[in-house]
């Protein structure tokens, strides 16, 4: 791929391999994300997408090929002339660079909106409190919330949610976000602002970004390039504007006239 | 009646030893029985076998066999293997395994009905397991379990009526020896249903103010209930808009 000699790829999958069951829905897959890119996943239902951005945040297990990030074996090591898995201690120091938000916001509602950005700033960053909090409130700040600081997660709306969420993610300072149709879960007049959010920190840090997204023109905007799956498989890969303009694939093309109603 | 009375009001002082023994037992076997829930209701979920295989048979184990034969069999028999104890530690042991066991399902479901994705983003700003379980998902689960855990704690209190049979002068020893010396079977035992009923709602008030405190940390607000429409419960504090002093963790 296009990655300049010497600069190590952010993300890199060789020959994963990811199977549940009987079903192998990522059969040797081989991609990589250079520094600072953000790549956009498009596909069909039950492509894999989701099941990507899984595995790079260990919520799913490896049954085969490596995942490298920043060049490093994340999940497993080559020791007696085989990958084994490494212990979760290892992991732990790879993932403090991944972070995710996901469609659901997931937020703990046993906090409240501060809270639930701090606790792992605090707790697994060893941050002082006090800049724990101070980072918090820019962020806060950042995606719009900062009157909501200490309210209860349960008294947001949806995109209030999902905001706090992004902020949350972004207060462990990844290298790496991932992004799971997080505007998914939410009534339309509110993607918009979710959306705003995004775009922000888009354009004003050097985030890696890998997302799923059915917000074609969003994607246009903020991608560096996209990637179209089927079946586990990239099947076309392309700059934004190529791909929702003039996509090669007979695959991307009734896949895009399907999402886009054209 | 009236030589009932007196007779009663003489052995005040005793039934005071009775409560204490009584709560004694009642709260020491609770506190043994939540330890041994969250360790065996941890156990029960564990991938690992070697964990979760052990963990099933001594829930299965205590669930299984009948309180008073544990109590007999810790304090008469085990002494015959050259363990000896004292009679309230048994019954703290045998109550606390007995409905730890049973807790251990009420924790083990509870926990299993946190949602998937609590533990997911609990991975994704990568906590520990310890970190997710003791800041995200108990703190959660405990919410649900109370309810079910305030019944095992009443449960676990009639259980510690067992304990006069291995020689402890708790409320139950009180009874009887109030009806020794009233001979008015129907008064004396009249008198020890109450004093059950009183330490029992003064428990379940207890867990019902737990309950209270857990859901609002969750900032679910709290509504008036059947038991409060009997007054089984403390009126409820409405969840006040204004946030929960911070640090009160
Ligand atoms: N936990 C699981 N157990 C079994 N099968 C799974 C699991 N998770 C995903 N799959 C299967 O893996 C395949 C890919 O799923 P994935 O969620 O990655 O698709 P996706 O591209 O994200 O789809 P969508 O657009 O619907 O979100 C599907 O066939 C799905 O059924
Ligand atoms: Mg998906």
């Amino acid at each position: 791929m296009t990655t300049t000699p010497g600069d190590v790829p952010a993300i890199e999958f060789q020959d994963v391999v990811k199977r549940f069951g009987d079903n192998t829905v990522l059969d040797r897959l081989n991609f990589s994300v250079p520094q600072g890119q953000r790549i956009t996943l498009i596909g069909p239902s039950g492509s894999g997408k989701t099941t990507i951005l899984r595995l790079l945040m260990t919520l799913e297990e490896l049954s085969g090929g490596l995942i490298l990030i920043d060049g490093d074996p994340y999940t497993h090591e080559y020791k007696g002339e085989k990958w084994v898995a490494v212990p979760e201690r290892r992991r732990r120091v790879v993932r403090n660079r991944v972070g995710m938000v996901f469609q659901q916001f997931n937020l703990f509602p046993n906090m409240s909106v501060l809270e639930n950005i701090i606790e792992s700033p605090v707790h697994v960053l060893k941050k002082s409190k006090d800049e724990a909090v101070a980072d918090a409130e820019r962020l806060l700040d950042k995606v719009g919330m900062s009157e909501k600081r200490d309210f209860k997660t349960n008294e947001l709306s949806g995109g209030q949610q999902q905001r706090v969420a992004i902020a949350r993610a972004l207060a462990m300072d990844p290298e790496i976000l991932l992004l799971d149709e997080v505007t998914s879960a939410l009534d339309p007049e509110i993607v918009a602002d979710v959306l705003d959010v995004l775009r922000e920190i888009a354009d004003t840090t050097d985030i890696t970004m890998l997302l799923v997204t059915h917000e074609m023109q969003f994607a246009r905007e903020v991608s560096d390039r996209v990637l179209m799956f089927d079946k586990g498989q990239i099947v076309e890969e392309a700059d934004p504007e190529t791909m929702f303009t003039n996509p090669s694939h007979e695959r991307t093309q009734a896949f895009l006239k399907a999402v886009l109603g054209g | 009646m009236s030589d009932d009375l007196q007779t009663l009001v003489d052995r005040l002082p005793g039934l005071a030893d009775g409560v204490l023994v009584t709560l004694q037992m009642t709260l020491g076997g609770a506190v043994l029985a939540m330890v041994v829930a969250v360790v065996l209701g941890f156990g029960s979920r564990t991938q690992s076998l070697w964990v979760r295989g052990p963990s099933r048979v001594v829930v299965e184990f205590f669930r299984g066999t009948s309180l008073v034969v544990q109590l007999f069999w810790l304090f008469y028999v085990l002494p015959q293997f050259g363990f000896k104890m004292e009679a309230l530690a048994v019954a703290v042991l045998a109550l606390g395994l007995n409905y730890g066991a049973y807790a251990s399902e009420v924790v083990r479901g509870s926990i299993a009905s946190v949602p998937k994705g609590q533990w997911e983003a609990a991975t994704a700003l990568n906590m520990t397991w310890l970190h997710k379980v003791r800041r995200v998902i108990f703190p959660q689960a405990w919410a649900l379990m109370i309810p079910m855990l305030a019944n095992l704690l009443i449960q676990l209190l009639k259980g510690s009526a067992l304990a006069y049979y291995i020689t402890l002068q708790d409320v139950n020893f009180w009874t009887v020896e109030l009806r020794r010396a009233t001979a008015d079977t129907i008064f004396s035992y009249t008198a020890g249903l109450l004093v059950y009923f009183v330490i029992a709602y003064l428990l379940t008030w207890g867990m019902n103010l737990l309950e209270e405190r857990a859901k609002r940390r969750l900032g679910r607000g709290t509504r008036p209930s059947l038991r409060e429409a009997f007054g089984l419960k403390p009126r409820a504090m409405y969840a006040p808009k204004v946030p929960e002093a911070r640090g009160a963790i």
